[in-house]
């Protein structure tokens, strides 16, 4: 290992053992209602980035998988124990992203990006008709005693797994093939990369976590709307998080989602009538100054205090 | 490049002070927070119904000195508004700072079901009342029993689709309508709710659903679903809609001069909008909701709803929000302080003169509300409800 | 006959949500998150005319479009140049280029929100029926479909018989070859950016003669402009005209003869069928 997968792995140990006592502060109840959002935006950014950060295809299908797995619950709850639901909402994200990535094999670019969300829309579209047609109001209510710590320690889990897993592909040939496909695909498959397979089975995992993702937190929402489930906001800010942070690192995400979740939040409570114009205004600010993102800001940062060395992996 | 850098971590700086700005507040006032959407879908609605109530309120409980308490002295209200953008997550979080960081005295429920019941946890937690409006919901006893603070003002799904249906009912009886009903509803989950409540009522009471379809939320051209109901010759037109369809049928409707004598749209049938769009070919039409407003409490609020705040309230959640807000003032003069658990004590069990007439809750929840309203000569009148006074006969409707 | 009239009804409304996307992202590649924002705030130029001023929206074209322009011509040069010149390749640009009018659409329903507030605005205008083959449409409909046809006719016209026409689609093509031509890149870019403003604006005031929009309901239109925009294939003007009437068509035949409740998702089925065929959208180029 070298010194910067160690420093990394370190620090990595000490968060996961200190976060999960977060609940037990004091008047903890301002500080979940940032740190669950911010603890899901995480896992849904790191596990997209798996997939789009070597492969450079930005998918918009993130709300899909969410939604699904938050009807999975929806619908079963009461009938079939809640943790069941929860892995029967990975099973039915992995279906579908295993079709999705199946499908999306022969795009590229912004065809790929806007068909996932084509989509991401018509699973929102079907799943509407069916309940509308077939289940009724059952799939609408999640009524249960999952306190809002349970949601965050679950989220916990889930970020340690991401990142256990993104550790492992990174190292295993399969990251190894993903990057040579990112940077030339006509390459990866002189060389032998079944670059196919490759894609679909990263784009499985992610969508297993969105999926995963939407279960756990559908007992904080208590309504499922198809169309707050399915929200494509949801997609975008995923997208959006990980960019600004950074997706050719394993912690990228997570220094674009703690940021800009913090950022969000202080202009939501200091201008609750101009909230929406003054978000879109730090945006871009965003957008323009830190173009890098904020993995190439603190690196770059950390280069000129002479800490750590130029490139690498991580 | 180092200039760039600067300017970053200067932004940087900036922002993480800002974490902890604080406004200032009038000394001594009551804070009432209020969450809800100015923008996102459900941002139309609410600038109707729920923002313009809180400055309607506010101005006039401080234009008299504020909320009495005990001892005589009186303390002025501050309302602290929160955009959630219509997500459940925002509204979580902003009820959350309002109790924790803005430490409100009260916060007004959210604007929406969805959000209502996403955030009603947190009142729960931090022991505020929540006196929900504009939420819809057949779960109200298991909602009750497990948020002992939530009380509930605009009714539920089950009576809602059951004074429609009492409605044509009655139309029936009088001859004005025959037994044919063509029913739509938006795919959202208020109109899958209702459809699927009104579906059984109608046929027990002996209605023949002749078309019964679900539209996509968000569908721009609704002439297909206004032809395909038009052809099957219903006596009676019954959509479950939210704003934007509830005009676009309406137009279409109108386009196709569907002769149908009873023409309910849900949703957005009772905004100001809807009559200004339509003007004449208003007349007869059915929709949601509904007020008395012949009383003069009621000749009273709209007046000065328009006064203050310069727009025209609505004729279904605009007076039960106000209401809401009246009742916890009263509540609060009742107790002579903020206490909220004495607060929520009081909303279970007292009185309370309001613009909707006299309201004492019952378990939790006001039992008399307005269903059905009835556009007739420009305004819109309560036409049925579950034992409110004051409601208008019914007339049919006779073209567009 | 009715699903056809009222498909090509849709289609025409469709065909004016997607038209100006078509141009700016197909010529400048900015893929424009704030596209469907421009349209309301030019229906909302069209409902100040009627109710404010008691004349005809259509009036509101005379000098929203050429606003829009302006102000697209603007936003182009102050906001999205930068990110152009620093873009090494086309991905990061389409990259930044999200990012940025994601934050400008925010900008843009923010201050609309300040400008006239989060309520509803609709009116009535020309909702007379118009009898087509024995059925009643709407006439505004039918206006905008004429509108539709006029603009779209007008912009292959522009594209296929000018001289600044040929220079925008070789920007299309290919910007770098087109720079190496003697093509001013950035200067047909802006242009065609604010074409495609001004586009869109007037789609929005024709739209607003029937439709009821709000300050919060610009994504609804991006969304669908996206869509048709990549079915019919970046850079070609009759690929997006072709997608909005197969479209406009196809939900209205679902409506008919299936179920109103998929209208979209057959809609978006068919997109998706469209580019598992044809990767590359109905009248796209094959990627090189």
């Amino acid at each position: 290992m070298t010194r910067r997968e160690i420093r990394n792995t370190i620090l990595a140990v000490i968060a996961f053992a200190i976060l999960p006592w977060l609940p037990f502060l004091k008047d903890s109840g301002y500080l979940m209602s940032l740190a669950i959002p911010i603890a899901m935006y995480t896992v849904l950014a790191t596990s997209w980035a798996l997939f789009s950060g070597p492969t450079h295809y930005i998918s918009l299908a993130t709300a899909a998988f969410y939604g699904v797995g938050a009807y999975v619950v929806a619908g079963g709850i009461g009938v079939v124990p809640y943790a069941v639901l929860v892995l029967l909402a990975g099973v039915a994200g992995a279906i579908l992203a295993a079709l999705v990535g199946l499908a999306t094999l022969r795009l590229s670019g912004v065809y790929f990006v806007i068909f996932t969300l084509g989509l991401a829309e018509m699973v929102r579209q079907l799943v509407t008709w069916v309940q509308n047609n077939f289940t009724g109001s059952r799939g609408l209510y999640v009524l249960t005693d999952i306190t809002e710590r349970i949601i965050y320690w679950e989220l916990l889990v889930l970020a340690a797994l991401v990142y256990l897993i993104g550790w492992i592909v990174n190292r295993s040939r399969l990251g190894f093939a993903m990057r040579i496909i990112g940077n030339d695909e006509l390459v990866a498959a002189h060389v032998g990369i079944h670059s196919a397979r490759a894609k679909v089975i990263l784009f499985v995992i992610s969508g297993i976590f969105a999926a995963v993702v939407g279960a756990v937190m559908a007992p904080r929402f208590t309504y499922i709307e198809p169309s707050l489930a399915f929200s494509p906001e949801l997609s975008f800010q995923v997208v959006i998080m990980a960019l600004l942070g950074g997706v050719h690192r394993l912690w990228g995400p997570l220094v674009g989602v703690i940021p800009f979740t913090l950022l969000w939040e202080v202009i939501a409570a200091s201008f609750p009538t101009q909230t929406v114009l003054l978000l879109g205004v730090a945006f871009l600010l965003i957008v323009y100054f830190i173009p890098q993102g904020v993995v190439g800001l603190i690196e770059s940062l950390m280069r000129r205090a002479g800490i750590g060395r130029g490139s690498g992996d991580g | 490049m180092r200039r760039r850098s600067v300017l970053q971590l200067a932004i940087a700086g900036a922002f993480l002070g800002a974490l902890s700005l604080n406004t200032a507040y009038a000394a001594d006032a009551i804070k009432i927070g209020a969450v809800g959407p100015k923008t996102g879908p459900l941002a139309g609605g609410a600038a109707v119904t729920h923002w313009p109530n809180f400055k309607l309120w506010a101005t006039q409980v401080n234009a008299r000195g504020g909320l009495k308490m005990k001892g005589g002295k009186r303390r002025k209200v501050e309302i602290i508004e929160y955009d959630d953008r219509t997500n459940p997550g925002e509204t979580i979080k902003a009820v959350e700072r309002l109790a924790t960081r803005d430490k409100a005295d009260f916060i007004a429920a959210p604007y929406g079901t969805g959000l209502t019941l996403a955030s009603a946890p947190v009142f729960a937690k931090h022991g505020y009342p929540q006196i929900a409006v504009a939420a819809i919901t057949d779960k109200v006893p298991e909602l009750t029993k497990r948020y002992p603070g939530i009380f509930f003002t605009l009714g539920n799904t089950t009576a809602f689709a059951d004074s429609v249906v009492s409605i044509l009912l009655k139309m029936r009886a009088d001859g004005t309508i025959g037994s044919n009903v063509a029913m739509v509803n938006v795919a959202d989950a208020f109109g899958i709710e209702l459809a699927e409540s009104a579906r059984p009522i109608f046929k027990k009471a002996g209605f023949n659903i002749v078309y019964d379809k679900s539209y996509p939320l968000g569908t721009q051209d609704l002439s297909t679903i206004v032809k395909g109901a038009k052809a099957t010759n219903p006596d009676a037109f019954v959509a479950w809609s939210y704003p934007p369809d509830t005009f676009g049928l309406t137009a279409q409707a109108k386009i196709e001069n569907f002769k149908v004598k009873a023409f309910y749209t849900a949703v957005a049938t009772a905004f100001p909008v809807y009559a200004g769009k339509f003007g004449k070919s208003i007349e007869g039409v059915l929709g949601a909701g509904g007020v008395n407003p012949d009383s003069p409490a009621m000749k009273a609020y709209r007046a000065a709803h328009k006064k203050i705040t310069g727009k025209t309230a609505d004729y279904w959640a605009s007076p039960v929000t106000y209401a809401a807000l009246q009742t916890l003032g009263q509540a609060i003069e009742a107790v002579g302080s903020t206490d909220r658990k004495a607060v929520t004590a009081y909303l279970k069990k007292g009185t309370f003169k309001t613009v909707m007439g006299t309201w004492k809750f019952n378990n939790q929840v006001i039992d008399q509300f307005w269903t059905v309203g009835q556009w007739q000569k420009g305004v819109f009148y309560g036409v049925t409800s579950t034992g409110a006074s004051g409601a208008k006969p019914v007339v049919a409707k006779t073209g567009w | 006959m009715e699903i056809l009239t009222i498909g090509l009804l849709l289609g025409a409304t469709y065909a004016l949500i997607a038209m100006g996307l078509n141009l700016q992202y197909g010529v400048a590649r900015i893929m424009n998150l704030a596209n469907g924002e421009m349209l309301v705030a030019g229906a909302f130029g069209a409902f100040w005319v009627f109710t404010a001023q008691k004349v005809s929206p259509y009036v509101a074209l005379l000098f929203v479009v050429p606003a829009a322009f302006g102000l697209n011509w603007l936003i182009y040069r102050t906001l999205l140049r930068p990110l152009v010149r620093r873009a090494k390749n086309r991905g990061m640009l389409e990259v930044d280029s999200i990012l940025a009018t994601f934050g400008m659409s925010f900008v843009f329903v923010g201050i609309m929100l300040m400008a006239f507030g989060g309520d509803y605005f609709s009116y009535s205008y020309l909702a007379e029926p118009f009898v087509i083959f024995g059925s009643p449409y709407g006439l505004n409909k039918v206006v905008a479909f004429v509108a539709a046809a006029a603009i779209c006719g007008l912009l292959y016209l522009g594209l296929n018989k000018t001289r600044t026409g040929m220079a925008i689609r070789a920007v299309a093509v290919d910007p770098a070859a087109a720079g190496l031509a003697g093509i001013d890149v950035p200067k047909m870019s802006t242009f065609a950016f604010a074409l495609g403003g001004a586009v869109t604006a007037g789609g929005g005031i024709m739209l607003s003669t029937f439709l009821t929009l709000d300050a919060s309901i610009g994504v609804v239109f991006t969304m669908k402009a996206l869509i048709i925009v990549i079915m019919g294939g970046v850079g070609d003007v009759r690929g997006a005209i072709i997608a909005s009437l197969i479209l406009g068509l196809a939900e209205t035949a679902v409506a008919s003869l299936i179920d109103p409740g998929l209208t979209l998702a057959a809609a978006y089925l068919l997109f998706v069928l469209v580019l598992l065929f044809r990767p590359q959208g109905l009248f796209g180029r094959r990627p090189s």
